[in-house]
């Protein structure tokens, strides 16, 4: 005890949770490149990346991982964003509204992917619709290999529906930050409800814009239930292969290298957004 | 009870010093007022004394106990914070009753003393409410029960009143002032406002950068401003300073500054002699404002009136002095417009003068000084 | 005026809809009949309420030994992860110190790493040290994945308990401990309850990880996720049933904290 009152408070509370991630974080992101860029004989080597690329896959899971952001965010960014301005109202019963939306916050990618299964499947909820208004006769095929367009379709919709709520709850609490005197003194000159949108509230909001791109487009890369459920091996992206790549080969440095090709395309999309979004010091609001 | 002795206390927070070598003997049972500008230090000093702040250098005393080491726990104060810092979890009778509960006083006995001080300071029907469900006024003096049911020996408040409207505040202070009377602990009260402090304070310590600028009773510092600081912080308009320089002219010291020239009497003669420049200084209701050319114009200053405010209870004169602007605070029924030209006149006695370099007050002590 | 309110009300009522509706459906696909399920045309509401496709789920190999894995995973997850990061939120909110900034960022940037990144190399580790496919193990990545929300998020509800209340119970006779134990603690219990059962539910939903640290003690979505080729669409409608369960029960129970969780609270 004498010992322990000698170490200032601040660095007693803060060890633990250094400790905790230099053993859980910085250790295992170290040991990622050695798999990565290690033979098994801990020989520096590129032939991990070499098979990673020579795979059959590796050509559309790239492709399926860029063209499934490129996809989802855009949608996601504007129903979050509508969402919000919509609970940010202050209508009666705006809370309750916001709890619905919120609900998927709560429900994992796996889950979700399970749920639009039940609508995409063979004699799912959209087949049965579809007859039942008289446009089918019989069902149609959604997710097979014939089908690659209604593939991503399926899993565009599942990750729009489950991951929207996240955006829309930080681009809210962006919402509440704004002082209700800009928009009051947009009031005053007459502005319209849309240019009220453009010139004022979306403006004020690139910070909490560009966090939510940040966060979400990280995730997004990271999704990998849907794809199990929905597609298989059938459309591979970057996640989905680092798993079968340690599951079912049984090999971790290739699954290091997605890893690390994942890590990649995070950075990149990041540096974008941090480019692209930028708002100049001087800009941020003073109330 | 106890006095307070404060020796050489330094606290320095990375390169800034908030508190710098002050000195400072707290009388048991007085009442002492922290005054300053916001970043004086004043409620560094408070919160070292009560142990909230580690201070670098120097000891403080509470009666013969040296408590520079100890936790606020253990001093013997009882403080009151200028958020009030009430529980917002507890009902007020456990607010108050917390620091009892702390020391394990028994339950019956802790009761009873809660209850005299909810009466003395009129919480009584409050007692199971919570601090939510109060008013500003309401939760101020719960915070002070709370410091006082624990029988400190020395009253710690930092700025207890400036959360509250003026009118409460006002009727606050004065509660205060009675409470003091009754209970008569050492307190320490600091405040922005001057006038809490001249109306509260036994004693007023002035602070500014980190040191105690001038320590004294309430008239003392309102009459002899220890240095231009503390003439223009206290008083509301402020002291007015003027520029002069000192001249002989036919065996007699002159003051003669941008548009005036007078005569001042010869028992200033020890002050100003040996000085080529001077500041005086003139609170706003030591001048005499005449309409007419007096008959002797030995000592009247001519000048014109640039603004007229009505404040109630006095009128407000802007006045031009070939340049300078002087406050002038005059019966708030005399007949004057702006633009009118006026002689002005002023009581001796109260004549402040200060060293055109330090601004600090030159008096006999200083002059051998 | 009129028409805009109808309009904005007939919006909002639609974007739920959207929300809720695949969860409806997701709710009747688990409790339709067996043979009704693979019939076709398939009826949105079932013509009876059945249990059978649940009972078969629960009673299925290993569900029920990886839903008590999965929970006690999750238990674990929130206990190490408020154990361990809430001092230091604390730290954050109370103390100025340096490197305060560096040490603010650095826990931000940990939000920036894929899963994947972590989970395969301390899979490779876990071999070597002998946890892996442990309850544990797997706990102290979900703990890992939690730690950035964990700190910041209690060290914004921590700077919403002013330190006056702390300094105030100082004066009173408490001690630093005590202080916290008896003022700030209770205070925050509920918010602190809050960020628990949100870390709960991180855990309870994580895949990727859970998937590749464990093999024979696998948790309720590793284990689901590991035997998606051989299962028939029953299982896999009641699966995501149950396993949305908790999570729809848990986000219901802090929804008045949703917002303040990613940084403001709502004002009432």
């Amino acid at each position: 005890m004498p010992l322990l009152r000698k170490i200032p408070l601040p660095v007693l509370l803060l060890s633990p949770t250094l400790v905790f991630l230099t053993l859980f974080f910085l250790i295992p992101l170290i040991q990622v490149s050695g798999l990565a860029f290690q033979s098994q004989d801990s020989v520096f080597t590129l032939a991990n990346f070499e098979r990673m690329v020579r795979d059959i896959y590796f050509d559309s899971a790239l492709r399926n991982t860029v063209v499934l952001l490129i996809l989802i965010i855009p949608v996601q960014l504007v129903l979050a964003f509508g969402a919000a301005l919509i609970v940010n109202q202050r209508f009666r019963g705006s809370t309750f509204f916001l709890y619905i939306y919120a609900i998927p916050l709560g429900i994992s990618d796996l889950a979700a992917g399970l749920i639009w299964l039940s609508i995409f499947t063979e004699r799912g909820y959209l087949n049965s619709l579809m007859h039942n208004l008289g446009v089918l006769e019989r069902p149609l095929i959604f997710l097979s290999s014939l089908t690659p367009k209604w593939m991503i379709a399926a899993i565009v919709l599942t990750e729009v529906w489950r991951a929207t709520p996240l955006v829309m709850v930080i681009l809210l609490s962006g919402l509440q930050m704004i002082a209700k005197d800009y928009i009051e003194a947009a009031d005053t000159f007459g502005c319209s409800w849309w240019q009220k949108v453009r010139y004022v509230i979306l403006p004020l909001l690139k910070p909490s814009i560009q966090s939510a791109l940040i966060m979400r487009t990280m995730l997004a890369f990271q999704m990998f239930g849907p794809i199990l459920v929905l597609a298989g091996r059938q459309l591979p992206v970057f996640a989905s292969e680092s798993y079968y790549w340690y599951t079912t080969v049984r090999n971790p440095r290739v699954a290091a290298a997605y890893a690390l090709m994942l890590m990649a395309l995070s950075l990149v999309a990041t540096w974008i957004y941090l480019v692209v979004l930028r708002t100049r010091e001087e800009q941020v609001g003073v109330m | 009870m106890a006095d307070v002795r404060l020796e050489q206390v330094t606290r320095r927070f990375g390169s800034v010093v908030a508190v710098n070598n002050v000195d400072l003997h707290i009388k048991d049972k007085e009442f002492m007022v922290f005054l300053g500008p916001s970043g004086c230090g004043k409620t560094t000093t408070l919160r070292s004394i009560a142990g909230l702040e580690k201070i670098d250098q120097g000891r403080i005393f509470l009666g013969e106990r040296d408590v520079t080491e100890l936790p606020p726990g253990q001093r013997g104060i009882g403080m009151v914070f200028q958020s009030y810092a009430l529980f917002p979890h507890m009902t007020i009778a456990d607010n108050i009753g917390f620091g009892l509960k702390i020391k394990k006083v028994p339950a019956s006995v802790m009761a009873e003393r809660v209850n005299r001080v909810a009466q003395l300071l009129y919480l009584d029907n409050l007692l199971h409410r919570y601090p939510g469900q109060l008013s500003g006024g309401q939760r101020q003096r719960v915070a002070v029960a709370r410091a006082l049911v624990i029988e400190p020996a020395v009253l710690l408040m930092d700025e207890p009143l400036s959360n509250l409207d003026a009118l409460l505040r006002l009727q606050m202070r004065a509660e205060l002032k009675k409470l003091h009377h009754a209970i008569n602990a050492t307190t320490i009260y600091v405040t922005h406002d001057q006038v809490e402090a001249l109306s509260l304070g036994d004693r007023i310590a002035v602070m500014k950068d980190g040191q105690i600028v001038q320590c004294d009773v309430p008239m003392e510092i309102y009459d002899k401003p220890a240095n231009v600081f503390v003439g223009s912080f206290i008083g509301n308009p402020p002291m007015n300073f003027i520029r002069g320089e000192i001249m002989r002219e036919n065996g007699q010291l002159l003051i003669k500054g941008r548009g005036f020239s007078i005569t001042p009497s010869t028992r200033f003669t020890p002050i100003l002699q040996g000085r080529s420049e001077i500041i005086l200084g003139i609170r706003p209701e030591n001048f005499r404002v005449q309409f007419h050319e007096p008959t002797d114009t030995t000592n009247a200053v001519r000048a014109s009136v640039e603004v007229v405010e009505l404040l109630g209870n006095i009128r407000l004169l802007t006045i031009d002095l070939s340049g300078s602007i002087l406050k002038v605070s005059v019966e708030p029924h005399t007949a004057v417009n702006p633009g009118e030209n006026v002689w002005l006149t002023w009581n001796e006695d109260k004549l402040c003068f200060y060293d055109s370099e330090t601004e600090w007050a030159i008096t006999p002590s200083r002059v051998s000084a | 005026m009129r028409l805009r309110k109808v309009a904005f009300y007939a919006v909002a009522i639609l974007f739920a809809v959207w929300t809720i509706l695949p969860i409806v459906l997701i709710a009747l696909a688990a409790l339709t009949p067996r043979q009704e399920l693979y019939s076709w045309p398939r009826q949105f509401v079932p013509s009876t309420i059945s249990l059978e496709s649940f009972q078969f789920f629960v009673n299925s190999h290993g569900v029920l030994a990886s839903t008590g894995r999965s929970v006690i995973v999750a238990v674990a997850t929130v206990l190490i992860a408020l154990l361990v990061g809430a001092p230091a939120g604390y730290a954050l909110a109370r103390f100025r110190f340096r490197g305060k900034e560096a040490f603010r960022i650095g826990i931000l940037l940990t939000r920036m790493f894929p899963t994947s990144l972590l989970a395969i190399p301390l899979a490779v580790l876990y071999l070597k040290t002998n946890i892996y496919d442990t309850i544990l193990g797997l706990a102290f990545m979900h703990a890992a994945l939690a730690m950035p929300f964990v700190v910041l998020i209690t060290s914004s509800l921590f700077l919403k308990v002013p330190y006056d209340l702390e300094e105030a119970a100082m004066t009173l006779g408490c001690s630093r401990i005590g202080a916290f134990a008896r003022v700030s603690l209770p205070i925050a219990l509920p918010s602190l309850v809050a960020a628990g059962i949100y870390t709960f539910v991180l855990s309870w939903n994580e895949v990727f990880a859970s998937a590749v640290l464990t093999v024979h003690n696998r948790t309720l979505p590793a284990h689901i996720i590991s035997t998606l080729n051989v299962s028939p669409l029953n299982f896999k409608f009641a699966g995501g049933f149950f396993m949305i369960i908790p999570a729809l029960i848990f986000i219901f129970i802090v929804r008045r904290y949703l917002l303040s969780m990613w940084g403001v609270a709502i004002n009432k």
